[in-house]
């Protein structure tokens, strides 16, 4: 982490925004801030152009010691719609997601360039500090990950972090969050019982009730579903949608047929390239490049 | 030839061999064990006595111990070989040896008098033979052998009582006075030290308490020559098989029994009542009879103390080895060096645990906090607490190596999981990778507490001794005496063994402490394993 850190305060651009407040009191206005001047760049993909930006990457360049993982990204990510990055394996669609709440920092020789602004703020600031930011960026992983402990710990580990030590609070933190994952029928009569008793579909949602817990801005899933069957996969999808009415959600996925379902925006990544980043429709209907055409269609990868 | 061709092609030599190296070590340990087992779990069982009449005519009267067949005897008359009996005779007063050797061919008659007696007692090992007159000072109170045996049984009883007392005192309240004493004069002492004149003030009060303190030493040891009085009241005569008496009071026997009238219950009973006895009581006649419970509990309060110390620390190094510490060189230098560290000779952990714990930082306590009993050390020889942090220092690598073990583990999704969650290196290493390792952890303490449990010659060295006057935990202030020096079953099998002027009567001996041993190891492990195991369940498909 420390030696992540010192190489980003060297190459890290410094922010634009010469806010001085913190991060949280950024959260406040970022409603009615819609960031044109990211989007009139010639070298940024902004597809929706009238929503609200709430990640926007900048010139990005990641690297696993010397080799280069991520080229030159720059994609603005609007509020409250669901993105979805594609690509083959290898491509630097998981990378970048991880970069997205600085899970990278924790890898040894990993070195970053550029900006990611999250709410016009760069992340990557050295006073940033990479829990809070994890508190405001949520991530639920592909490999299914609850905790060796009861559901209702599972979910109450995000606040307990946060000091809320009242078992009331927690309670009904508890209760929210798993109705909002779409869980509570399922296991509010199990829920001081281990969180590895429950079936796959189900421990994923625990997963993302978890993460939802902690009151995110931005949910990031890697490959949400690749270990799920169609029933439980759909049944995340229906969960996305509702998610998206109240924040911003960026996905991974391997399953083209769940990225033109579930997402508004599609980034096609190659080779740690965004080749094409834009309305899932036009990508999945229309692409404007040969080699998005070729994957989507299935010409290879 | 094609057959072992497909003998050799198909792997099955490679087969045969693995399973019988396999076989193999099962069978030698199987063996120890069952060696060990048989020969300790023997020494309890009261075993007839059988009288022999030689062709000689002597007579011999002994428990029958071991049967050999005596070299180069086949011949055409005696095509299996002679064969000579041992016999544990006793009675080593009249006779100077506890055991006999006797050649099957001089037996003229063996019979199982109903009427003889075994007696333990606290001095010479057992007698046998029979009880003919039982005294009161010197009137008689009975005689012939049953009815002496009837008056002489409950008086064992009493004297049991009696022994107890004196035991109580000499313990507990002599102890407890002598402490004070003691407390009392290192206070004068150190008044001393200080310049301060001893007839006035506190000093004065100081001397007082210690003239009282004497005055109730006297009296305590007034007492104990009443009761050692009453234990010579009563005296019995004894008559062995060659018609040798023995006149000596009942006070010196521990415990009679005539084993051939016993019923097999009745042998059971006294079976089990040996087998406590052994785990409870002290040890006698340099430590070849008696109990072992001293060295049970020295053994055991040493491990407990070497597991507190050995864990947190073990486990501490390794997390920062592990999770902290930039991985390169360096770390991979130290990784060797404590497994290296792991191969050490024990021995060499004796010698630094003597130079370093003992003197140096022992000596230095001593110089700080005892100065006042100086020139007698304290903490400046060896003791309880430097040998428990001597066998920590030589089991702490194993703990590092298996908790290392136990967190490489962790899946990594647990701890990017609990990171993204907005958990700090620290709460992530607290709350979730830790517990998780907990497993590898106790596979660490496990190993720790097995090469410990049996370690010997390092002890030997820092703080294990033949004979501990106290246990390192009684009712005196501070309550656990870390200083204390203590006694440990390895040291004990190898005293006991070799270091005892009766070899034969010692053997039994050996084996019961080495099966307690082995039941101690078995004990601790089976704790620790069964706290694995929960863990395990608690974090069942944790994969570690």
């Amino acid at each position: 982490m420390e030696i992540g850190q010192n190489s980003i305060e060297k190459s890290v651009s410094p922010a634009k925004t010469t806010n001085a407040k913190s991060l949280r009191l950024v959260v406040e206005t970022r409603q009615t801030n819609p960031v044109k001047t990211f989007s009139d760049s010639q070298t940024t993909h902004s597809p929706l152009t009238d929503v609200p930006a709430k990640i926007v990457i900048r010139d990005m360049n990641f690297f696993y010691g010397t080799v280069q993982a991520l080229k030159d990204v720059n994609m603005t990510v609007p509020a409250n719609k669901v993105t979805a990055f594609i690509g083959p394996s290898g491509c630097g669609k998981s990378t970048l997601l991880r970069c997205l709440n600085r899970l990278n920092d924790l890898v040894d020789g990993t070195r970053i360039e550029g900006t990611i602004l999250l709410d016009e703020e760069n992340i990557y600031r050295p006073e940033v500090d990479a829990t809070d930011l994890r508190t405001r960026v949520g991530m639920v992983f592909q490999k299914i990950n609850p905790f060796p402990k009861t559901v209702w710990q599972n979910v109450a580990y995000g606040p307990q972090l946060q000091k809320i030590r009242k078992r009331a609070i927690l309670d009904d933190i508890v209760e929210t969050s798993l109705q909002r994952a779409g869980l509570w029928e399922e296991v509010k009569d199990r829920l001081h019982a281990s969180a590895l008793g429950l079936s796959g579909g189900q421990q994923q949602r625990l997963c993302i009730a978890r993460a939802l817990a902690v009151n995110p801005e931005v949910l990031l899933l890697d490959e949400p579903c690749s270990a799920l069957d169609p029933i439980s996969t759909g049944r995340i999808e229906e969960l996305l949608h509702t998610l998206k009415e109240r924040l911003t959600v960026v996905i991974v996925t391997h399953n083209m047929q769940q990225a033109a379902r579930v997402s508004d925006l599609t980034g096609f990544f190659l080779l740690g390239e965004l080749i094409e980043f834009d309305d899932t429709k036009k990508i999945f209907t229309n692409p404007g490049d040969s080699r998005t055409e070729d994957y989507v269609t299935g010409r290879f990868g | 030839m094609a057959f072992l061709k497909r003998f050799f092609a198909s792997g099955s030599l490679f087969i045969w061999l693995s399973g019988g190296a396999l076989a193999c070590s099962l069978l030698l340990i199987g063996g120890l064990l069952s060696l060990i087992f048989i020969n300790g779990m023997g020494y309890f069982w009261p075993k007839d006595l059988v009288q022999l009449t030689l062709n000689d005519g002597t007579q011999v009267l002994g428990e029958m111990v071991d049967t050999q067949r005596i070299p180069e005897t086949v011949t055409t008359a005696f095509p299996e070989g002679q064969t000579r009996i041992q016999l544990k005779v006793g009675n080593r007063d009249l006779y100077g040896l506890d055991f006999r050797w006797v050649d099957e061919e001089d037996i003229a008659q063996q019979t199982l008098p109903q009427d003889v007696v075994a007696f333990e007692r606290r001095e010479w090992g057992n007698f046998y033979g029979w009880i003919t007159e039982v005294w009161d000072g010197d009137t008689r109170l009975a005689k012939g052998r049953d009815q002496a045996w009837n008056v002489f049984y409950p008086f064992l009883e009493q004297t049991e009582a009696i022994h107890q007392e004196i035991h109580h005192i000499e313990r507990d309240v002599i102890g407890a006075i002598n402490h004070d004493i003691e407390q009392a004069r290192l206070n004068l002492k150190e008044l001393e030290l200080n310049g301060k004149n001893l007839s006035e003030g506190s000093a004065a009060s100081l001397q007082e308490d210690i003239q009282t303190r004497e005055a109730a030493y006297q009296k305590q040891t007034q007492r104990l020559v009443g009761l050692y009085e009453q234990l010579n009241r009563y005296r019995v005569t004894l008559i062995d098989v060659e018609g040798k008496e023995k006149t000596f009071p009942v006070g010196g026997i521990v415990k009679a029994w005539r084993p051939n009238q016993m019923s097999v219950w009745a042998k059971i009973w006294m079976y089990a009542e040996n087998f406590w006895g052994v785990l409870t009581e002290e040890p006698r006649e340099a430590n070849t009879e008696g109990g072992i419970f001293p060295a049970i509990f020295g053994t055991v309060m040493m491990v407990l103390i070497m597991s507190i110390v050995v864990v947190p620390f073990g486990v501490l190094a390794a997390v920062y080895l592990k999770e902290y510490a930039r991985q390169g060189l360096l770390t991979r230098l130290i990784r060797i060096a404590v497994n290296n560290l792991a191969g050490v000779p024990s021995i060499v952990f004796g010698v630094f645990g003597l130079g370093f714990f003992v003197y140096a930082v022992g000596g230095s306590i001593d110089q700080l906090f005892f100065s006042a009993s100086l020139p007698n050390p304290t903490f400046g020889t060896g003791g309880l607490l430097w040998a428990s942090l001597t066998l920590a220092l030589m089991t702490v690598p194993v703990v590092i190596v298996a908790t290392e073990e136990g967190l490489s583990a962790v899946p990594r999704e647990y701890r990017e999981g609990s990171l993204g969650l907005g958990a700090t290196k620290l709460e992530s290493l607290i709350r979730v990778v830790l517990p998780c390792a907990m497993p590898g952890i106790l596979t660490g303490l496990i190993l720790a507490v097995s090469r410990a449990t049996g370690e010997v010659a390092p002890l030997m060295l820092t703080g294990v001794v033949k004979l501990a006057p106290a246990l390192p935990v009684d009712s005196l202030f501070p309550y656990v005496h870390l200083d204390r020096k203590f006694m440990h079953l390895g040291f004990h099998i190898y005293d006991v063994g070799f270091q005892s002027p009766n070899v034969e009567a010692a053997k039994p001996m050996v084996y019961v402490t080495t099966l307690i041993l082995v039941l101690v190891v078995l004990l601790l492990n089976m704790t620790a394993i069964a706290l694995r195991t929960r863990m395990r369940k608690r974090y069942a498909g944790a994969s570690v």
